[in-house]
């Protein structure tokens, strides 16, 4: 355990698919890496994924979204998390997101995109590194 | 909508935006006191004053007993009688990672759409006893705050860890049927700090055993001297059976500690308690900085090699003074 304080990350599921295989596995794996995890289960509106992030304080917010619903959901999510000041949270995406809609879902803000076969290995490397850069930032 | 505020806003700021009811400035607090800021320090010092009123419950007892679940029906019925609820919900912090996942949101997403509610959870970074280290500090945010109830579900416990008896003003002990040994588990230290005794899960064939056992304990634990003697209540915190009954048991309570001056009395204790957990809290992080570098590491080398002059009754009274000694 270092000196600084853990990373605390919100790992969502919005929208009505009920799979939530991948995000307990991202879940736990971001866990053993050291990050306090709030997992919040499934079939989250964006309103309840926003207030969750409000109430903890998270750094980070994970959405893991298989039901293809992200076009309609994630620009909702940002809106929520705009309204309640939270434009400073890092946030990411897992799941089954075509490729095409990834500039659109960049162009919103969401700051990575980790599809099916991604080693987790790969998102605990892009939180490190992004949460180090806004801290220098400051 | 929220004007931003950014991470580093300093907790002056924070504190001030926090009276005036933001819940940004809020959450954000939380974390500055967390992470141990001094500034934040600073701040909680300023808004000490402007806390007292809530009347702050905490909800323990064995895991998988129903604290979330139960502690989400509570803030319902709470809601339903017009009190603003604040909810610190723990769960450990693995010894070896030092990650955590922190799930009892998971229970109390009904909650979610409440204003009136507000829910933080926290791991408890490696501090036994069924609280985090700024457990009281997060408390004294809400109640700051303005909420009128702020519920504590500690992490699911044994049979000692009973830090929560000095957060809570009424502290709920939660047992369910059947566990086995569930009277062993309430039996040593548990059972003493009970303001409200809850037998949850009580569509269980085994709940009226339960109660029982509960009630001859309480008769043969010196109870007789007390002036208050804990009810027992039954609840299925599933369907929220029980939970009304159980408020009003929380709010007798209230109620027996302002009449019978027992309040004052919990309040300097708790007081007492949190003056020292700060001191602990302050001399350990002292200490781990001081120790952490020379010529600290050599000398407790030259004590293990048995070198002239060094032994660890010497050392450990040097080191004690320098601790004092050196601010910050």
């Amino acid at each position: 355990m270092s000196d600084s304080p853990p990373l605390r990350v919100l790992i969502a599921k919005p929208g009505l698919d009920g799979h939530d295989r991948g995000a307990k596995v991202i879940a736990r794996a971001l866990r053993d890496a050291g990050f306090e995890v709030i997992y919040t289960g499934i079939r989250q509106t964006p309103e309840m994924i926003a207030e969750a992030a409000l109430q903890e304080d998270v750094d980070a917010i994970g959405l893991s979204i298989l039901s293809g619903a992200h076009m309609t959901l994630f620009p909702r999510i940002m809106d929520e998390l705009r309204k309640r000041g939270l434009d400073d949270v890092i946030v990411w995406a897992g799941g089954i997101i075509p490729e095409a809609d990834i500039p659109r879902l960049r162009e919103l803000g969401i700051r990575a995109i980790f599809g099916p076969g991604s080693p987790t290995s790969e998102t605990i490397e892009f939180l490190r590194k992004t949460q180090r850069a806004e801290a220098v930032a400051g | 909508m929220t004007t931003s505020l950014a991470r580093h806003a300093s907790a002056d700021e924070l504190a001030e935006r926090l009276l005036a009811g933001d819940r940004l400035a809020l959450t954000r607090m939380m974390s500055a006191v967390e992470s141990g800021r001094s500034d934040a320090r600073d701040a909680l010092r300023c808004l000490f004053p402007k806390t007292g009123r809530a009347h702050v419950v905490g909800v323990t007892g064995p895991p998988g007993s129903g604290k979330s679940t139960l502690t989400t029906r509570l803030a319902i019925e709470y809601r339903i009688r017009g009190k603003t609820v604040g909810i610190v919900a723990i769960d450990p912090t693995s010894p070896f990672t030092g990650g955590a996942i922190l799930g009892d949101r998971v229970r109390m997403m009904e909650l979610h759409s409440d204003p009136g509610v507000f829910m933080r959870s926290m791991a408890t970074r490696g501090v036994m006893g069924g609280l985090a280290r700024s457990t009281l500090d997060v408390v004294l945010l809400l109640d700051a705050f303005g909420k009128d109830v702020v519920m504590i579900e500690t992490v699911g416990v044994g049979q000692d860890e009973v830090e929560i008896a000095r957060a809570a003003y009424t502290t709920i002990v939660v047992g369910v049927p059947n566990l086995g040994d569930d009277i062993q588990a309430i039996k040593a230290g548990i059972l003493e700090i009970a303001d409200v005794l809850v037998v949850n899960k009580a569509d269980l064939a085994g709940a009226d055993r339960l109660v029982t056992d509960l009630r001859v304990m309480l008769q043969l634990g010196g109870t007789l001297a007390r002036a208050w003697t804990p009810p027992i209540v039954r609840t299925i915190a599933t369907d929220g059976s029980g939970v009304p009954e159980l408020v009003d048991r929380l709010t007798d309570h209230r109620g027996y500690l302002e009449q019978s001056g027992a309040w004052h009395q919990r309040r300097a204790d708790s007081a007492r308690r949190q003056v020292r957990a700060i001191v602990e809290d302050r001399v350990q992080r002292r200490l781990e900085a001081i120790t952490s570098a020379e010529p600290w590491p050599s000398r407790f080398a030259a004590i293990a090699e048995r070198e002239q002059g060094h032994d660890p009754y010497s050392v450990a009274e040097e080191l004690l003074r320098e601790v004092a000694h050196r601010g910050e």
